[in-house]
């Protein structure tokens, strides 16, 4: 496992680690020689337009399937090598919203939590504490039909860390959300990032999501094009803001893929 | 993992495939009323007009309405199969597969652990049929009640698996109702179910020979000569052989090195 200088110069481990991955579908590449690290406690942005690789990416790393060149470890541990196993620090929050809406939140967490092989109790203590801190513990027993996006995203959220994982994964976690509950969402997940000491990998397309102090990959047409902190690209690219230096590292296309 | 862990999440995908069983009162009516209509409507027409010979396991005359009960039986299991797969195939859609499949334990575990818990389903819609049938006079030996037990597991298995299959191949839930109407009927009507096989080869011999390659029939005849407490071997041989062949062309389909799954389960953007 390597060990790289963190932002605080400290001597840090990281918890996911993608090295040379590149893939295809058929003969498109969807991505091509991707390589970045996350680091506990921060979080990761990866920012880029729709279609450029993000959502390919997540998949290799929850192993949904598998990337057939390159390497991915999860708290030092390879998904090819280790196998399913190599999933168990994960927590993940897809773009697509994956709640069983016949059931209640209690039911939703409970099965996850069985997924996770948390006995009841804990289950249930952990499961209050995470809706608790999503402001959604009065909620927990309703179906989850009945629950609006946001609180459906909370809830989501609340499950990816129910079982204390070390590393975070939002694909666009806050789609279809109006902005209040984005904004809270966005505060909530960095807060969290350190208070646990959690690495989180945040893709996303609206620079306001990305603070300057997080870390920054910008990814398009399958590469990433840039890296650092999200204030160091700014400043490189000498841009006013996020939004400038993402036109011209991606060549003028955010006005269309790219919200602010 | 531990063997904790994987007792807990077997438990828990049985426990959300009831929960979701018990919400949907509409599917066990509809899989009680379907034989149902069998039993009482086609039978009693065709109970006059079919007699059946002694042929094993019967060991007497019997009516048509017993006659058609293990087929019936296995065709709840069929559509519970079928149902089982359209709920997976709806998983993929509305996303809560990912979930299932991102659990860090072994991918055939969950896909086994996900077929027992429809083969659990399905037993509850089997034995409340028979409930229902013993009252329309259809009386079997009470023993092979529970005899016919591990034959139920086993055929369930084998439809489930099937179905499983099914929904590894299946793109998009629109094209479902196709698939079971290409899947469903013509099991169920080319076997043994309706009809004992000699008089299907009286009637026609190329229907005969495709009822033989069935593996519907050979369910229907596991459970008929269970039920009587017997082992029919040939048939345990072929639902046993279905089984192992289905599940592991579906543990083949849905593995992330080799599966197809990737251009289902793949990604919606990004």
């Amino acid at each position: 496992m390597q060990k790289q200088a963190g932002k605080n110069g400290s001597s840090e481990t990281p918890v996911l680690t993608v090295e040379n991955v590149s893939y295809w579908y058929g003969t498109k590449q969807a991505l091509d020689d991707v390589s970045f690290k996350v680091f506990p406690g921060r979080v990761t942005a990866l920012l880029g337009p729709n279609g450029a690789g993000k959502s390919t990416l997540f998949s290799l790393i929850t192993r949904l399937f598998d990337a057939p060149e390159g390497r991915i470890e999860i708290c030092g541990k390879s998904a090819a090598q280790w196998g399913a196993k190599a999933l168990a620090p994960l927590g993940v929050v897809f773009q697509q919203p994956t709640l069983d809406l016949d059931l209640t939140v209690k039911q939703n967490l409970r099965y996850f939590a069985a997924l996770r092989g948390l006995n009841r109790k804990d289950a249930d203590r952990r499961m209050l504490a995470a809706l608790n801190a999503l402001d959604m513990a009065e909620r927990i027993g309703e179906r989850v039909r009945a629950l609006n996006g946001g609180h459906r995203r909370r809830v989501e959220i609340a499950r990816g860390l129910l079982h204390d994982p070390k590393l975070l994964l939002l694909d666009e976690p806050t789609i279809g959300l109006d902005d209040p509950t984005r904004r809270a969402i966005v505060r909530h997940v960095h807060a969290l990032a350190k208070s646990e000491n959690i690495g989180v990998l945040w893709a996303t397309h609206l620079f306001d999501e990305v603070e300057p102090d997080d870390a920054l990959l910008v990814i398009d047409r399958g590469k990433i094009v840039a890296r650092g902190d999200a204030k160091d690209v700014v400043a490189e690219t000498g841009a006013r803001d996020l939004g400038g230096a993402f036109r011209l590292l991606i060549g003028g296309e955010a006005d269309e893929d790219v919200a602010a | 993992m531990s063997t904790m862990h994987y007792a807990r999440a077997f438990v828990g995908i049985v426990w959300r495939e009831l929960l979701r069983f018990l919400q949907q009162r509409e599917r066990f009516l509809a899989a009680l009323v379907r034989p149902l209509i069998w039993l009482i409507i086609f039978a009693a027409g065709f109970r006059a007009a079919l007699g059946i010979s002694i042929i094993p396991p019967y060991q007497t005359y019997i009516t048509y309405d017993v006659y058609i009960t293990p087929g019936l039986l296995a065709m709840i299991q069929l559509f519970q199969g079928m149902q089982s797969s359209l709920s997976m195939v709806y998983d993929r859609e509305m996303g809560s597969m990912r979930v299932l499949l991102t659990t860090p334990l072994p991918r055939w575990f969950l896909l086994v652990a996900r077929l027992f818990a429809g083969v659990i389903v399905s037993l509850f819609q089997v034995y409340a049929f028979v409930l229902v049938a013993y009252f329309c006079g259809v009386e079997l030996p009470p023993l092979g009640y529970l005899a016919a037990l591990p034959a139920l597991i086993l055929t369930g298995m084998m439809f489930g698996s099937l179905g499983m299959l099914l929904s590894s191949t299946i793109k998009q839930l629109e094209n479902f109702a196709g698939i079971m109407n290409f899947v469903i009927f013509p099991m169920f009507f080319a076997s043994s179910a309706l009809y004992p096989l000699w008089k299907m080869r009286e009637g026609s011999l190329w229907l005969y020979q495709i009822c033989l390659y069935n593996p519907f029939t050979w369910a229907v005849e596991l459970i008929r000569f269970a039920f009587y407490l017997e082992i029919n071997w040939t048939a345990l041989g072929v639902v046993t052989g279905c089984t192992v062949l289905f599940l592991a062309l579906s543990v083949w389909a849905y593995d992330p090195s080799f599966g197809i799954q990737q251009r289902k389960v793949g990604v919606a953007a990004g």
